[in-house]
């Protein structure tokens, strides 16, 4: 619904797309006809909903290609490339906080607090642009951009192409997550059950493991459902800087191209995700939390 | 925040080292923003040197790949900077207070509406939101990109607001003021308005800092001002492919870019911390 608003406010008509300079009035009717713009709103939008049912999300005007296709092409690149960000970023994110809270009076615990504020005021693409400086341009490493046009047929090759956009993601959202766990950490110190633990003889890492961890990663869970979402859709700018053909810029040609089915799909799909992603992670809450399950139960969530 | 530390003395000068920091910071942006007004090292617009030239005595930072001076247009990136991030912020707050005093006041079943949109709205990334209102606009332009930037905002702040207000109007002084015979009006402007102020401040300074960025990487993509408004993101664009030749341009929009969001997120901390001095010493 918001998506179909927003998208009728994209000016101009999307016939215009299909038509040469110097089109006559027959032309410009028959191809409103074929998009379908000359019916009244809410049957546009009523065919709208229909398709969307169904899963048929309609061709591209520029390629004349099913949308659905070219985003399932393009999906083997962002996701992967998103999944493995995110796992770089807890890989990183969730012993480094922890450390940081519990270490907090020592040099190195004040340090990694310091470095992830700065993680938080670095733009993505920024990020990208010194990795490429470094690793490709300086070392020689790794590739600059560009994927393998034969994609996952040749493994190796992909994932040595996904290498500094991994990096890119991982280091960002790691930083901006790292706070996270780190305040979660330090709420689970200074909890009446570490210290009760504490008191009945655990040493302080078992009662942080058995007591800390689940305790504390109940508010994460959510942070990470919201991160993972933000990172699937903010592919787009990290794709730019390495030439990466995945959904982040399908959207981005196909807005300079006017391609209306082509931005109404991938936003279409996004959303879907977006949302398949925080019902997976409210599920993961509840599966941690006992308390959260009986208030579901309970009918009053 | 932090249950180790416990002297209320060094926590205090800490914060105030935030704040005179990110002051410091914001106010030598603020300043150098000022001054591309009166006067730049060189024309912006034009070139001064020959193309990517390394940093000299003429040119502190070299020269970009027209030969313009490269310091001249980090300095007029401050101030697009500025603007982007005041003009932002100001929209944002603007529609998200209105609306989010009006959801407070509203029937259950209009807020229930409200908040439910204002929740997928916010599920979005501000770019994304930020770059479908670009494309709607027929030309991209810098006000384009502060009137997108503003809207994605606004959602996040008028759902702060919504909650804080309700909050406030939840309490025994509210009833007390409207018994003695204050309208509505006057509730929101003495009571509501003032007690919400320290907190949406501090969410102003952070929302400042995710506008900078977020505009940035629009004109990264090539959705933000055309060419001859300098903006760092662009400025960085156009450094990428000359990253071998002229490293000094792909390094110097970005710092100035940190240092600007970094001195708002401290100010930010040093702001909560005024409001709220009790944050932090107990748990």
């Amino acid at each position: 619904m918001v998506l179909f608003v927003l998208l009728r406010l994209l000016p101009g008509d999307p016939a215009n797309a299909l038509l040469s300079v110097g089109a006559d009035a027959a032309q410009i009717e028959k191809a409103r006809e074929q998009v379908g713009s000359n019916l009244p709103l809410w049957q546009q939008f009523l065919r709208f909903a229909g398709s969307l049912a169904r899963f048929d999300l309609g061709t591209s005007f520029v390629s004349g290609k099913p949308v659905i296709e070219e985003i399932l092409a393009r999906l083997t690149v962002t996701v992967p490339l998103a999944l493995m960000g995110f796992l770089l970023a807890v890989l990183v994110a969730v012993p480094l906080g922890i450390l940081s809270a519990v270490k907090a009076n020592r040099w190195y615990g004040g340090l990694i607090s310091t470095v992830s504020q700065l993680g938080i005021a670095i733009p993505v693409f920024w990020v990208g642009i010194l990795l490429v400086t470094v690793f490709a341009v300086t070392f020689r490493l790794f590739p600059s951009g560009g994927f393998p046009r034969r994609g996952w047929q040749n493994e190796g090759q992909a994932f040595y192409a996904l290498a500094l956009p991994v990096m890119t993601i991982g280091l960002v959202m790691g930083a901006s997550l790292l706070r996270y766990v780190r305040s979660a950490t330090q709420d689970v110190l200074g909890s009446d059950y570490l210290r009760t633990a504490r008191a009945l003889g655990a040493s302080f890492p078992q009662a942080l493991v058995r007591h800390g961890i689940l305790n504390g990663a109940v508010p994460i869970v959510s942070i990470l459902g919201i991160e993972l979402a933000t990172t699937l859709l903010g592919a787009v700018v990290v794709e730019r800087v390495f030439a990466l053909p995945g959904l982040g810029s399908m959207l981005l040609l196909a807005i300079e191209q006017r391609d209306y089915p082509n931005v109404q799909g991938v936003l279409f799909i996004s959303t879907l995700l977006v949302l398949l992603i925080g019902f997976a992670a409210d599920l993961t809450q509840r599966l941690i939390d006992p308390r959260l399950r009986e208030r579901a139960v309970g009918g009053n969530a | 925040m932090s249950p180790v530390e416990t002297s209320v003395s060094t926590r205090g000068q800490r914060h105030s080292l935030a704040l005179t920091v990110g002051l410091a910071l914001v106010g030598i942006n603020v300043l150098v923003a000022v001054l591309t007004l009166l006067w730049t090292p060189y024309d912006p617009l034009n070139a001064s040197g020959g193309r990517l030239e390394a940093p000299s005595l003429l040119h502190w930072l070299g020269t970009d790949r027209l030969g313009r001076d490269l310091l001249t247009q980090l300095m007029i990136g401050a101030r697009t900077a500025l603007l982007v991030g005041t003009g932002a912020v100001a929209i944002g707050a603007a529609i998200g207070v209105s609306l989010g005093v009006l959801a407070a006041f509203a029937t259950r079943l209009a807020d229930d509406v409200m908040a439910a949109t204002l929740d997928i709205l916010i599920a979005f990334p501000t770019l994304l939101l930020a770059m479908l209102v670009v494309a709607a606009s027929d030309s991209a332009s810098l006000w384009t990109a502060i009137l997108a930037l503003g809207l994605a905002i606004s959602a996040i702040v008028a759902r702060l607001t919504r909650i804080l207000a309700k909050r406030v109007l939840r309490q025994d002084y509210i009833v007390a003021s409207r018994t003695s015979g204050t309208s509505w009006a006057g509730v929101v402007l003495r009571h509501v308005l003032p007690n919400i102020w320290p907190t949406l401040s501090v969410n102003f300074a952070l929302q400042f800092g995710l506008a900078v960025i977020a505009e940035a990487s629009l004109s990264y993509l090539g959705l933000g001002a055309p060419p001859p408004n300098a903006s760092w993101g662009r400025l960085l664009q156009e450094a990428q492919g000359t990253v071998y030749t002229a490293p000094i341009g792909a390094i110097a929009p970005g710092i100035a870019l940190v240092a600007l969001v970094i001195g708002m997120n401290l100010l930010a901390d040093g702001l909560r911390d005024i409001a709220d001095p009790t944050r932090g010493r107990s748990r």
